[in-house]
């Protein structure tokens, strides 16, 4: 296993800037997960890691050794793709046993790794099956088989389980998961799906327009947002955004919307007058008779414990709260919101970065 | 009075039972969500109704009128398909009005125009009713083949998975304007889906489809708190209701005919055990944001809970598990309620 770190990295398409200089490092077994919207740069990041596409500039580091301009073949490293190809007139057994046969390993060895394999994987009773009439979770874990029985350095996957439907891609997520703690491996995961990236991952790079937004734990990436980007992309649903306009001055503990002076962590860094969004997740958002933040409901849509309210605010902005199942809402009721201020972020709308707060010093500290 | 019901209704195809005397009553003014995985006969209820498959036996019924027999173009229904078919040669405007300008109908153009505008509106389709067809986003589209629906003011409109082909945001958010215009325009919808979520938010009454049979019809609220059976119950909740043998926590007072008891993510409480009082180990905290999943292993088995995000529990931890309203299945799978 090994740790993989990535300087300066950069990818240009003629024209199209794919990556515009990332530098990160994954430390050894943990599982990373590149995450963004489709064009972001996660793909050909992963590619240039395996190998399967050279960097315009930078450097890539394979347990300290620099692989940047190694062929894919020599950087020890094991790839399994959004479509899982199987070689279809191979039974499982020989499909696994592939990549250690074509390195010319024992058959004692092939046997004996083989058979691990896929008792990791739970799939012992499939080694002497065809292929071809496997179920697409079996298929996929036959792919892993493949990808695990060499024992890489690390592993790239890139949208494992784009391909399969929504109640599977739950348990295979969990899995995957479950096999990434029994191998320890270093593993780095693309996915556009910001559920199975906050489930899954140790560690999320978000990417968006060739750049990372943001690195960090799953927890903190949700809780302090660096931008309204990262903010928007994860959590579902995602973050709401009160339009305002006004100053900050480092010390401020509150900011005024309207005729309400809405709450917020104590400000580090201020700004002169300027478009502001304020930030705050559904959770955060309660509905409270007596505010002076009016809002009227639009719907509510139970989700069994809780259920989300969307609202709009007098200013027309609207929100969405996650609230209680227990609270009874009606659509065109008239409410107050009140919001969580421990939790809030304030933007700068034209820049859309997230302006340092009490919020971000309790993550130095933590 | 727009209601639909169905009566004693079978379907077979070839060996397949797709529908097993069915019974149900589609009230007016009603969004009546059909619930169920591939298979379950959740299509083949909306053909049967629409006339595009005749039914074996039993009988269908629109608005007091016996039509199991009778044409589909007789009755009075507009489906909305998975997939959108859109005429890519014409305006969004043309595409809306089309099925008024059928010549059966013979409807005056000025009243296509007000209808056209006003399903527009309803959609947010006003400042695209000049595009062609093609330079819309796939979302773009998926409402316009709503729209092609709701021009028509028939007695039941019948969806088939309408948001199914839209990403994850486009699709949150055409549950809530769906449901806003099943209200404003008082339409009657029988919808059906396999995606749980789009039914807990949008139905007034979810209709739990198991393998052709009727499993369970409530409001959200009652399937999710009260389900009949095990598949009911394993229907709704994300994460699924965790199963676990009685077996495993024998210390819980259960009815005798109990061998599985259901217990929700929400309902399963822990707590860091002290000495020796432990039952379970956190085998994985899985983080959602606004909350957290935890894995906790029992003896073999995998419970999942919710948790405070900032909750102090870590991987490895033994903990004390207490459950809060647990559901009881027998043998069968059937619900058992404590007498």
């Amino acid at each position: 296993m090994a740790e993989i770190r990535v300087e300066n990295l950069r990818k240009d398409f003629g024209e199209f800037l794919a990556v515009r200089g990332s530098t990160f490092t994954v430390p050894d077994g943990d599982f990373f997960c590149l995450l963004g919207p489709s064009g972001c740069g996660k793909t050909t990041t992963l590619r240039m890691i395996a190998g399967l596409e050279l960097p315009t500039s930078g450097r890539i580091l394979l347990g300290g050794e620099d692989v940047t301009f190694k062929q894919a073949s020599q950087r020890d490293i094991a790839f399994v793709f959004q479509l899982f190809a199987l070689y279809p007139h191979m039974n499982v057994r020989a499909n696994i046993s592939y990549p250690l046969k074509s390195q010319g390993t024992p058959r004692e060895e092939v046997r004996q790794r083989v058979e691990e394999a896929a008792r990791i994987l739970r799939i012992t009773h499939l080694l002497d099956r065809s292929v071809s009439g496997l179920s697409s979770g079996d298929r996929q874990r036959v792919a892993l088989g493949r990808a695990i029985v060499r024992k890489p350095l690390a592993f790239m996957l890139d949208e494992p389980l784009g391909a399969l439907d929504a109640e599977f891609r739950e348990l295979m997520c969990g899995e995957l998961r479950a096999l990434h703690d029994r191998l320890k491996a270093t593993t780095v995961y693309v996915t556009h799906d910001q559920l199975e990236a906050m489930s899954m991952a140790d560690t999320i790079a978000l990417m968006n327009d060739g750049v990372l937004e943001q690195l960090g734990p799953p927890q903190e990436i949700y809780d302090r947002p660096a931008s309204v980007f990262v903010a928007d992309f994860v959590g579902s649903p995602p973050m709401n955004f009160i339009p305002f306009r006004g100053r900050v001055t480092p010390g401020d503990r509150s900011v005024r919307i309207g005729e309400a002076a809405v709450a917020v962590p104590e400000a580090h860094e201020g700004t002169p007058e300027a478009d502001l969004l304020l930030g705050a997740r559904p959770e955060h958002v309660q509905l409270s008779a007596g505010s002076a933040l009016r809002a009227s409901v639009l719907d509510a849509e139970y989700l069994g414990t809780t259920q989300i309210v969307t609202v709009t605010t007098a200013q027309g902005a609207t929100l969405k709260a996650r609230v209680s199942s227990e609270v009874a809402v009606r659509p065109g009721d008239n409410t107050g919101l009140t919001f969580r201020p421990e939790k809030l972020s304030v933007f700068e709308k034209r820049s859309g970065r997230v302006l340092r707060s009490a919020l971000h010093q309790e993550a130095a500290r933590g | 009075m727009a209601e639909v019901r169905l009566e004693g209704v079978s379907k077979r195809f070839g060996r397949t039972q797709a529908i097993a005397e069915l019974d149900l009553r589609v009230q007016d003014g009603e969004f009546l969500v059909l619930l169920g995985p591939t298979g379950a006969g959740k299509t083949t209820t909306l053909r049967l109704v629409a006339g595009l498959e005749a039914p074996d036996a039993g009988r269908v019924w629109m608005e007091g009128r016996d039509i199991t027999g009778a044409p589909p173009s007789t009755r009075d229904v507009a489906f909305v398909f998975q997939q959108y078919s859109l005429y890519p040669h014409l305006s969004v405007y043309d595409n809306l009005a089309f099925p008024l300008r059928s010549p059966a109908r013979r409807i005056p153009e000025d009243q296509i125009r007000a209808r056209v505008g006003e399903i527009a509106r309803l959609l947010h389709l006003e400042a695209k009713l000049e595009s062609r067809a093609t330079q819309l986003s796939g979302g773009q589209m998926q409402r316009v083949g709503i729209g092609r629906a709701l021009v028509r003011r028939p007695a039941i409109y019948l969806m088939d998975e309408p948001l199914s082909s839209l990403d994850a945001k486009l699709r949150a958010e055409m549950r809530v304007e769906l449901k806003r215009i099943q209200r404003e325009l008082g339409a009657t919808i029988l919808y059906v889906t396999h995606d749980q979520t789009e039914a807990m938010t949008m139905a007034s009454r979810i209709g739990v489809l198991d393998r052709g049979r009727l499993a369970q019809l409530g409001s959200p609220r009652e399937i999710y708190e009260d389900p009949v059976n095990v598949h009911v119950a394993t229907r709704l909740g994300s994460p699924s209701v965790n199963l676990v043998p009685r077996a495993l926590f024998p210390s819980l007072r259960v009815p005798e005919e109990t061998v599985t008891i259901g217990v929700r993510t929400e309902h399963v409480r822990i707590r860091k055990s002290a000495n020796g009082a432990a039952v379970g180990r956190v085998r994985w905290v899985e983080h959602l944001g606004d909350r957290s999943h935890l894995h906790v292993t029992v003896a073999d088995t995998d419970v999942i809970t919710l948790a405070d995000p900032h909750a102090d529990l870590a991987v490895g931890d033994e903990v004390a598990i207490e459950m809060l309203a647990p559901l009881f299945f027998d043998a069968r799978g059937e619900r058992v309620r404590r007498s």
